[in-house]
């Protein structure tokens, strides 16, 4: 057999993270005295160059490396949004990290490499690849959430995390085996030619598998029954960290979530899609009611996060061959849309942590309006977004996902969805009472450096913006579907 | 004489299971819930072994070099979370893992 040399060109935005990742290493290592700086700027040029090698290398769909490397549009806008998200998370994070201590070279490091993780998930294009990149984002994560060594939260936090996402992991991989025995291949278009052709050696077998597979993903979204860990890891991890596990890390469960029901296994849809509507299902009544119970607004952003993801999985559920392309593409725009406003939200919790004042409860957004009416607006916003008030974008999300949930014949359950999303709307309304009505108890109000903020305030304008002009993005979505699936 | 490929897979899924009651069931011992995560990727391990080898496509035992890679790197963060755990705690029973909650 005669070895093909690969097409390494693909790679560009990969390889270029991986390169600052190691430059970040040797300057950690060797600058004593500025290296943290220079981590972060680093960080963040190795971050927008990967934005600019994706789109230099944006292609038609794809593989190489033998079906291991999968490039498609799809993957192109992930890997895109991905970066800039994780930019704007880090400028966000830097003013927490330094008030709180924690700020080192390792910090950004750990980051980059969880991102390389997503793109690796993102461009996945057999069984091997998506383990490969879910274990470098989990495993980065742990770490993450543990960097605060010295809170006892914060390492609890850690620990739950690591013990389920591992528990995540070997489910995931036990269905993957059960897929690799029934098709006999790793590549991701190989299973989906063999389940097409009819030619799985073992139903049995695979439909075994099937239920390991939809439970490692069900678990690396969030989602009901095995969200256990997301309040607590919420909670308990920096907010900074909890900025990437709510906004990156979920536009790479999407990203696994496609990769592994909508193209590999796509052929046993009508059995995945019975386990996904009661997933979801679940996680919005559960997400939506639990939220309301909570005081810590992190714990609240956790249990709404939980029903977003609901909301999600919605879109792939209503996946009927008639509106394929449009029901994906309005998951799609929820995860873009979801990971946007909650990098938005927990930039302005974060931005307002200072040394000795932490932003952790919903009482400590009290009175916000009293001394800065903008970043009182700008939250104001962000709540009505994720609450899915008209002509925000977050109420586009939803209205494009619950059509396509429509069309696709669950209008009962399109109805239990609207209710919850409206029950949903007291806790985020509530957030809005608290800033804009109640007494202040201390000058509180949104600091950082001046570039963050407008930063902050460009995302959570965008936020409106998107809102103006829906139809735009949502076609970008059906087109990137249209070419990827 | 090769044993049928249903038995190796019945092992597989024993040790799998052994190892998801060893994570639910265990309210004593972080070292053991790390014990019984390592036991649930050999078990996978297995499978991807038993399928390799009775389809004779080496692929599987290659995904087995990585996963045994991964499950090394797993289990230095598992320990050192379980380090900085202890020194804060001063304990690894599972039920003083007790602060978040709600």
């Amino acid at each position: 057999m005669e070895f093909q040399i690969p097409n390494f060109l693909p790679l560009l935005p990969e390889i270029t993270l991986a390169t600052f990742g190691l430059v970040i290493l040797l300057v950690v290592a060797f600058a004593r005295r500025c290296g943290t700086s220079l981590a972060f700027y680093l960080a963040q040029a190795g971050l927008l160059c990967a934005v600019v090698a994706t789109w230099m290398v944006a292609d038609e769909l794809n593989v190489t490396f033998g079906q291991m490397y999968l490039y498609s549009p799809l993957g192109d806008l992930l890997k895109m949004a991905t970066c800039l998200i994780v930019a704007g998370g880090l400028l966000y994070g830097r003013d927490y990290l330094r008030a709180h201590g924690m700020e080192t070279g390792e910090f950004y490091l750990l980051v980059l490499f969880a991102t390389l993780g997503i793109m690796v998930l993102v461009s996945a294009g057999s069984l091997l690849t998506v383990y490969i990149g879910l274990e470098m984002l989990s495993l980065a994560s742990y770490a993450l959430v543990a960097s605060n060594r010295d809170s006892a939260r914060a390492t609890e936090a850690a620990m739950k995390y690591f013990v389920l996402g591992a528990l995540a992991s070997g489910l995931l991989l036990y269905g993957m085996s059960m897929v690799y025995g029934a098709t006999q291949s790793l590549g991701l278009i190989d299973v989906a030619r063999t389940l097409f052709e009819q030619q799985a050696a073992n139903r049995t077998i695979l439909l075994f598998g099937l239920v390991f597979v939809v439970a490692g993903v069900a678990f690396k979204l969030g989602v009901v029954p095995f969200h256990m860990w997301l309040p607590d890891v919420y909670d308990g991890a920096p907010t900074p960290v909890t900025m990437f596990i709510a906004s990156a890390s979920k536009l790479a469960a999407f990203a696994m979530a496609c990769r592994l029901l909508a193209f590999g296994l796509w052929d046993l849809i009508e059995h995945w899609r019975h386990m996904l509507l009661f997933v979801a299902i679940a996680s919005i009544v559960l997400g939506n009611v639990a939220a309301i119970a909570q005081s810590s607004i992190k714990r609240m952003l956790a249990y709404s996060s939980i029903s977003h993801m609901g909301f999600l999985l919605l879109g792939f559920i209503s996946s009927v061959p008639a509106n394929i392309h449009h029901a994906y593409a309005s998951a799609l725009f929820y995860a873009l849309t979801y990971a946007l406003s909650s990098l938005a939200a927990f930039g302005i919790l974060s931005l307002m942590t200072r040394e000795g004042i932490d932003a952790e409860n919903i009482d400590d957004l009290r009175g916000l309006n009293k001394h800065s009416s903008w970043w009182a607006a700008m939250m104001a916003i962000v709540m009505f977004s994720m609450a899915g008030l008209p002509f925000f974008v977050g109420f586009f999300a939803k209205f494009f996902v619950l059509q396509a949930f429509w069309q696709a014949g669950y209008a009962v359950l399109t109805v239990i969805a609207v209710l919850m999303s409206l029950i949903g709307a007291f806790y985020y309304l509530r957030v809005v009472k608290v800033i804009f009505f109640d007494e202040a108890q201390d000058a509180r109000t949104v600091g950082g450096h001046w570039f963050a903020r407008g930063v902050l305030s460009a995302n959570v304008l965008a936020l409106a913006a998107l809102g103006l002009f829906p139809s735009l993005a949502m076609q970008l979505c059906v087109v990137v579907m249209q070419n990827s699936l | 004489m090769m044993a049928p490929l249903s038995h190796v897979l019945t092992l597989g899924a024993i040790l799998f299971a052994i190892s998801v009651v060893g994570i639910f069931l265990n309210r004593k011992n972080l070292i053991v819930l790390l014990m019984s995560i390592e036991l649930m990727l050999l078990a996978v391990n297995m499978n991807f072994v038993a399928f390799s080898s009775y389809s004779g496509d080496p692929a599987g035992q290659i995904f087995v070099f990585f996963i045994l890679t991964v499950a090394a790197a797993e289990a230095a963060i598992g320990l050192a979370i379980l380090v900085t755990l202890f020194r804060n705690l001063r304990s690894i029973h599972v039920d003083d893992l007790d602060s978040l909650k709600g």
